[in-house]
């Protein structure tokens, strides 16, 4: 059963093939293809992942070598597919979303013009996640990591006639190259430093050779902490993920909420060996997380565009689960992970019926009243509102409510805690203020309802279904001292061995109790913000401190602004300097040179019989007179 | 031979050279340009008579007779292309045929 593994990402990329093959071919072929691929994906993943349940391999790891990639002197990295808890958490997720987001695309994408070329870039993009996450070797995972970001810019990109979504494209690449890049260098010192990039081995001997807090293995965490940064959208290479909103909502759902970044998280959980060698990357990873929760949740409240208040709402998640990961909770990250995944997607693809509805129309403010003209997405957005601030019965509630009892047992009563609270609170308000603004009833009703655009029977299928997951997501993630099994946590225990809770159950039960209050309380001002208190804080916002701190936290705290000052405007200025090339002149002296030769001699070509015989001759007598005198 | 100083011969040939050269620089008929080194030619194999009754050795006449067969050949070869040289251009004008240009 676990021979066909491979055939996990290999069925997404063959469907990518023929769909990049195929000629011109209906919208009806098209879906059919692609979602073909990634269903069958999706149940080969479910199917492994019960016989894993069932009878897992030896050791709990299963590896498929399928090639050797190259062979140089005694390096010859190969291309194989390891098969873990942590691996299987992945696929699951990413097939199963992946799958549901494909069915609601059917739906979402009809009519557009490049029908096809979307599902080929999803499938192109589920191929290259699959393979990121069943890695073995850093450097095929090192491929997949590519590979989601070059499906990233693509269809971020996707309506490419609107020269602004092609900004954003290049934004989101250009920013999570600088990861990339150190995420190379990382690799090139591990290998130089370890000989191997196979991931069970590096870890081994560098436990084997860096002592704790030693140079080399703290350099290699800073870098490989750099590119899950990037790629995750955490502080200070966030900015990128805002302005990526321009693609497809579906996509905003897929790749910038659910799956792609969360790889920094995987990537980190994955390589949590190297990181306890490094306890200050590890204290920064944290550290990075509680800044970046707090200062997207600030953002993500002062939003007008809907998409940009998921999408600040996303950096602010990813930060939970930078922090869990900080504090040494890996397991805890991975839940987070996996119920964000389910109710994060559920929010986006909601956010995606409300902009159809709305012909296009981003901003919160002119939206009201949508409860009665889309009941089913009102009733799948309020799950899913209820699980991103975690409120229970939900798998947010479950997830979060571990990272909080693991940040409070690192260093009780401290700052990180703090900002935690902190961060449920703001997450509470921003999303019921979104929720409020987006369909409570504020004004008169709507009466042109005729002409919206309503999510077809496959689209709300989708929402019930996610909606579901986003609710039993709870069930295996449920804390142990609420009458739960935690299961989730368990059953990554052979991958992400964090010490078991020492905290007694009833502190915990406090802490979930704290946990709750506050995020009921986030909740009350959500709607205190979008209802009762409209007007006042409309008249707080248009004070001249007010109106200044607004902007101020609507544009990302002004990261955007800095870098243009920083890093865009110094590149535009040399390169305006440096317009002539002044490396390419030095080049350039050799061409002229060449050329000055060529017409000094040219003129000696005269064509005239006699100037050559005297040259001949002129020519014999002087190597006559060398001759003769030296 | 010994009748004849030995610096005679030398500026003799000397001279033939140069005419032979100043012909062959000079003169725009292709057919007195090879006139002119055959002249050249001579010149040559009289430095080497001269050479060889100088010192009293047989190797100058060899070479005499090399140089003999040499521009024999040469002048096969000149006069075959003197022919082809009319037929292109329909003279033996050699600045007819100054047409390398850059």
């Amino acid at each position: 059963m676990y021979a066909i593994l491979w055939l996990i990402p290999a069925l997404p990329l063959s469907g990518f093939l023929m769909l990049a093959l195929l000629g011109r071919s209906s919208e009806r072929l098209a879906a059919a293809i692609s979602l073909g691929a990634v269903a069958l994906s999706a149940a080969l993943a479910l199917a492994v992942g019960g016989q894993f349940l069932l009878a897992p391999p030896p050791g709990g790891v299963y590896t498929q070598t399928l090639w050797c990639w190259m062979r140089v002197a005694d390096f010859a990295p190969a291309v194989v597919l390891q098969l873990d808890a942590l691996s299987l958490v992945m696929i699951l997720v990413v097939t199963v979303t992946a799958a549901l987001i494909l069915v609601y695309s059917i739906g979402y994408m009809k009519g557009d013009e490049s029908y096809k070329r979307f599902f080929a870039y999803m499938d192109l993009f589920v191929a290259s996640m699959l393979l990121l996450v069943l890695a073995r070797d850093l450097l095929v995972l090192y491929v997949g990591w590519e590979g989601v970001g070059v499906c990233s810019y693509l269809l971020i990109g996707f309506w490419y006639r609107d020269a602004a979504n092609g900004r954003a494209a290049q934004k989101a690449f250009i920013v999570t190259r600088v990861g990339d890049a150190a995420m190379a260098v990382g690799l090139l010192l591990i290998f130089s430093k370890l000989g191997t990039l196979d991931i069970p081995d590096l870890l081994s001997r560098a436990v084997a050779q860096w002592p704790s807090g030693s140079a080399p293995a703290v350099l290699a965490a800073w870098l490989l902490l750099a590119s899950a940064v990037a790629k995750s959208a955490q502080l200070p290479l966030q900015v990128w993920l805002p302005d990526a909103m321009a693609g497809p909502t579906p996509v905003s759902a897929l790749i910038h909420a659910a799956t792609m970044v969360t790889a920094g998280v995987y990537l980190i959980a994955r390589l949590h060996v190297l990181f306890a060698l490094a306890p200050e990357v590890q204290a920064a990873i944290a550290v990075i997380g509680a800044v970046t929760l707090l200062l997207a949740g600030v953002s993500a409240a002062t939003q007008q565009d809907i998409k940009r208040v998921a999408a600040y709402s996303t950096i602010s998640q990813v930060g939970f689960m930078f922090l869990a990961l900080g504090v040494g909770a890996w397991s805890a990250a991975i839940c987070h992970f996996v119920t964000h995944a389910f109710f994060k997607s559920l929010l986006f693809l909601c956010i995606g019926v409300i902009i159809q509805a709305m012909d296009g129309e981003h901003s919160l403010f002119k939206m009201h009243g949508l409860r009665r003209t889309l009941p089913v997405t009102f009733f799948a957005c309020v799950i899913s509102a209820l699980a991103l601030s975690g409120l229970p019965p939900t798998g947010g509630f479950a997830s979060k409510d571990r990272i909080l009892g693991a940040v409070y047992e690192a260093g009780p009563g401290g700052w990180l805690y703090a900002a935690a609270l902190a961060g449920v609170f703001l997450t509470g308000l921003y999303t019921f203020r979104m929720l409020f603004l987006a369909f409570g009833d504020m004004r008169e009703s709507r009466k042109d309802t005729g002409g919206m655009r309503r999510p077809t029977a496959s689209m709300s299928a989708v929402l019930v279904c996610l909606a579901v997951l986003s609710v039993a997501a709870a069930a295996p993630a449920w804390p142990a001292a609420l009458g739960g099994h935690a299961w989730l946590p368990q059953f990554l225990r052979t991958v992400l061995p964090d010490g078991a809770s020492t905290l007694r159950a009833g502190t915990e039960r406090t802490l979930s109790l704290i946990a709750l209050q506050v995020a009921l309380a986030g909740a009350a001002s959500g709607w205190f913000v979008a209802m009762a208190g409209r007007r006042m804080f409309e008249r707080l916002t248009s004070s001249t401190v007010g109106a200044a701190l607004h902007a101020w936290w609507q544009t990302g705290w002004g990261f955007d602004w800095f870098y243009t000052r920083l890093i865009v405007w110094p590149t535009v200025w040399m390169a305006e300097i440096n317009r002539n090339d002044v490396i390419d002149t030095l080049t350039g002296l050799c061409t002229w040179t060449a050329l000055a030769g060529h017409r000094l001699l040219s003129r000696t070509q005269t064509g005239r019989l006699g100037w050559y015989a005297g040259c001949m001759a002129a020519g014999l007598v002087i190597i006559l007179a060398l001759m003769l005198w030296t | 031979m010994n009748g004849i100083p030995m610096a005679a011969g030398w500026l003799l040939a000397a001279g033939l050279l140069t005419v032979g050269l100043v012909g062959a620089l000079a003169r725009r008929n292709l057919l007195f340009v090879l006139l002119s080194i055959e002249i050249m030619f001579n010149a040559a194999a009289l430095a080497f008579i001269v050479a060889g009754a100088r010192w009293n050795q047989p190797d100058g006449q060899v070479m005499f007779i090399f140089i003999l067969a040499i521009s024999a050949a040469e002048v096969a070869v000149g006069l075959a292309l003197m022919l082809r040289f009319h037929h292109c251009f329909g003279t033996l004008d050699t600045r007819a045929a100054a047409k390398l240009k850059d």
